[in-house]
């Protein structure tokens, strides 16, 4: 698996036919890109332009002025600032803990051999497989017959907290990240642990000195795409967050829907605002988020 | 809930193999370059490092089994009951009441069978080829394949909430791009994208297609990286065309990639839905099973038991595709 998982999937550049006509692909490509990029575009073109303008001209003109009154407006009027908090301090405790437990599990059970081994592996594996609907019913209802002091919690139990999100988050993540880092880890040579255990080495220093660093790779890539999961996942804090102001940003932008009703261009600001996020990390690292997709595809 | 706690202690009574690369006992079987290991069975684990590998075992599994497990086991027996979500008190037996409920008197139930049917048919048939055909030219030696591909992937970083609200720009019967390219804006031949029950499914699948194609295809091109190019030369030796290099050979050859876009393909079009909420809650053409789970148990009337009986249809139905993939993915170490 290493192999595929390393290397990005760009252009392989085979022994090249050169001189060879691609104008029948690069017409093709060139119009699904077209396609691509329109409905983004719009949104983007839309954002841009004052509600006034569009007003007078309508939506399909070229008249009128260009500005960013709308994302100030929607970032001011949508309360932004306010959902991308949330949006962090669901998203980084969740990455950080899926990735702690996943790499716990996942050394236990590819480093460490014993009867439950496969067994495991395949719950952790199947867990992540479920559609979150079928969990939703018994979930709600055992967050809200926890009980727990006002002081900590409004609602009285785990309803309307980050907590509860996180926790489902974390849980629904750990399978996907242990599937991938026991993969990682087997294929790392048995010589490392065992003359660390010459040297006496206990189990969790093989662990956390020795075989963790060495899953940097692996674990910067499913870190980029689990903080992409999280912060897109929209159904959880749908479910379980019932104040708004509470909502991560991926699941606020419905309600905006609702409160700037026909104003598209706000809403289009506010559709562009919430992509920024996942835009930067994705430029900044681009590699890793590529390479976190497909680890877990490359084994079967 | 108490077998949780007792797996940690599991690994005593297992091989004594601590530190061993995967399963000492399993290398005996496996034999080929893992031979080495048997013989290193160099101490039992200190009674510190079984703790430390019970606890390392011990929290991810409570996690799992408490958020996961514990809640898909509650949702089966739930949908035998009877149960306005109040009092604990209060659950009733209901037998097989909500399943002959939901079969015969719940009007979107049928439906919504066939949305999610047609949804994956469209996943399957449109968004899946059409991701493995973009692949295919791009893995090619051409120029701006970069350019092209972060394209096609743009889509892949966005949740499908956010898509359904883009395209709903896109859609929109007054000021959506669409029907002025079509030039119906504005007439009374203009249609409702979105709002629409007879085309809204397809306006839906398609904006879902915008991002699964992307995903496959990156998918798709990493699995091409991963062919072994003496494979297409000596095929072309043999004298084969472009196509059936690609189909006998190439395509085959990729099985460990198809099988995971066989699962995420079926697996994406039973957990869709993001995109139908946000464009109308699920309703009004949209009706797909986890829309109707998500109905019945927020919103007006909480009817828990119907909700449950709707989360064990999706949850048979998708246990289809999970066991293939286990089966696929684990069922030759089982045999090991």
């Amino acid at each position: 698996m290493s192999t595929i998982a390393r290397t990005l999937p760009v252009q392989t550049g085979k022994p090249g036919k050169p001189g060879k006509r691609h104008y029948g692909t690069h017409i093709f490509l060139t119009v699904m890109a077209a396609m691509w990029l329109i409905p983004l575009g719009w949104s983007l073109y839309t954002a841009l332009r004052p509600k006034a303008d569009t007003d007078k001209y309508g939506y399909f003109s070229f008249g009128g002025s260009f500005n960013f009154e709308n994302f100030v407006q929607a970032w001011n009027q949508g309360g932004f600032s306010k959902y991308f908090l949330n949006s962090v301090l669901i998203t980084v405790p969740a990455v950080l803990l899926t990735l702690l437990f996943a790499s716990m599990m996942a050394f236990a059970v590819s480093r460490v051999s014993w009867k439950f081994n496969i067994t495991l592996l395949i719950m952790f594996t199947a867990g992540n497989l479920l559609p979150p609907q079928v969990l939703a019913a018994p979930l709600f209802e055992m967050f809200k017959h926890v009980a727990l002091p006002y002081s900590f919690s409004d609602s009285g139990n785990l309803l309307n907290t980050y907590i509860g999100v996180i926790a489902v988050d974390t849980a629904f993540q750990i399978g996907f990240c242990t599937f991938v880092l026991s993969n990682y880890m087997k294929a790392l040579s048995a010589d490392l642990t065992e003359a660390a255990l010459v040297d006496g080495a206990g189990i969790w220093r093989q662990y956390w000195n020795i075989i963790l660093p060495l899953c940097r790779p692996a674990l910067a890539a499913l870190g980029t795409l689990e903080v992409i999961f999280i912060y897109n996942d929209f159904f959880w804090p749908l479910l379980f967050i019932q104040s708004g102001d509470r909502l991560p940003i991926t699941t606020a932008i419905n309600n905006l829907q609702g409160q700037f009703l026909s104003n598209y261009n706000l809403i289009a600001a506010g559709a562009i605002i919430t992509l920024i996020p996942t835009l930067i990390i994705y430029l900044v690292l681009q590699r890793q988020f590529v390479a976190g997709l497909t680890l877990g595809s490359s084994k079967g | 809930m108490s077998t949780t706690a007792e797996k940690p202690a599991s690994p005593n009574s297992g091989p004594p193999a601590g530190g061993a690369h995967r399963g000492a006992a399993s290398a005996t079987v496996a034999g080929a370059g893992k031979t080495r290991t048997k013989s290193r069975r160099v101490r039992r684990l200190s009674r510190r490092d079984k703790f430390v590998l019970g606890v390392m075992v011990g929290l991810p599994t409570l996690i799992q089994l408490l958020f996961v497990w514990l809640p898909t086991l509650f949702s089966i027996a739930l949908s035998f009951t009877r149960w306005n979500g109040l009092d604990l008190a209060d659950i009733k037996p209901a037998g097989t009441d909500n399943y002959e409920f939901i079969s015969q008197n719940y009007p979107p139930f049928w439906p919504a069978i066939q949305h999610n049917v047609l949804w994956l048919a469209f996943l399957a048939l449109i968004a899946t080829p059409l991701g493995l055909l973009l692949a295919v030219l791009l893995d090619q030696k051409i120029r701006g394949s970069k350019i092209y591909q972060s394209i096609f992937f743009t889509p892949v970083m966005l949740s499908l909430a956010l898509i359904g609200i883009i395209w709903q720009l896109f859609y929109n019967r007054d000021s959506g791009l669409l029907n002025y390219l079509l030039g119906t804006a504005g007439t009374p031949q203009a249609v409702d994208w979105f709002g629409d029950s007879n085309v809204n499914i397809w306006a839906a699948m398609i904006a879902a297609t915008w991002r699964h194609a992307g995903y496959v295809m990156i998918l798709y091109l990493a699995g091409l990286k991963g062919v072994d190019p003496t494979l297409r030369e000596a095929a072309s030796i043999d004298g084969a065309n472009a196509f059936q290099t690609f189909f006998r050979v190439v395509f085959p050859a990729m099985r460990p990639v198809n099988i995971v876009i066989v699962v995420i393909t079926i697996i994406e079009s039973l957990r869709a839905f993001d995109i139908v909420y946000v464009i109308n809650r699920g309703t009004n053409g949209l009706e797909l099973l986890s829309a109707l789970v998500i109905q019945n148990l927020i919103g007006e009337g909480q009817v828990i038991g119907v909700g449950s009986a709707l989360a064990v249809v999706l949850l048979v139905v998708s246990l289809v595709p999970i066991v293939f993939y286990l089966i696929r993915t684990f069922g030759k170490e089982k045999e090991a």
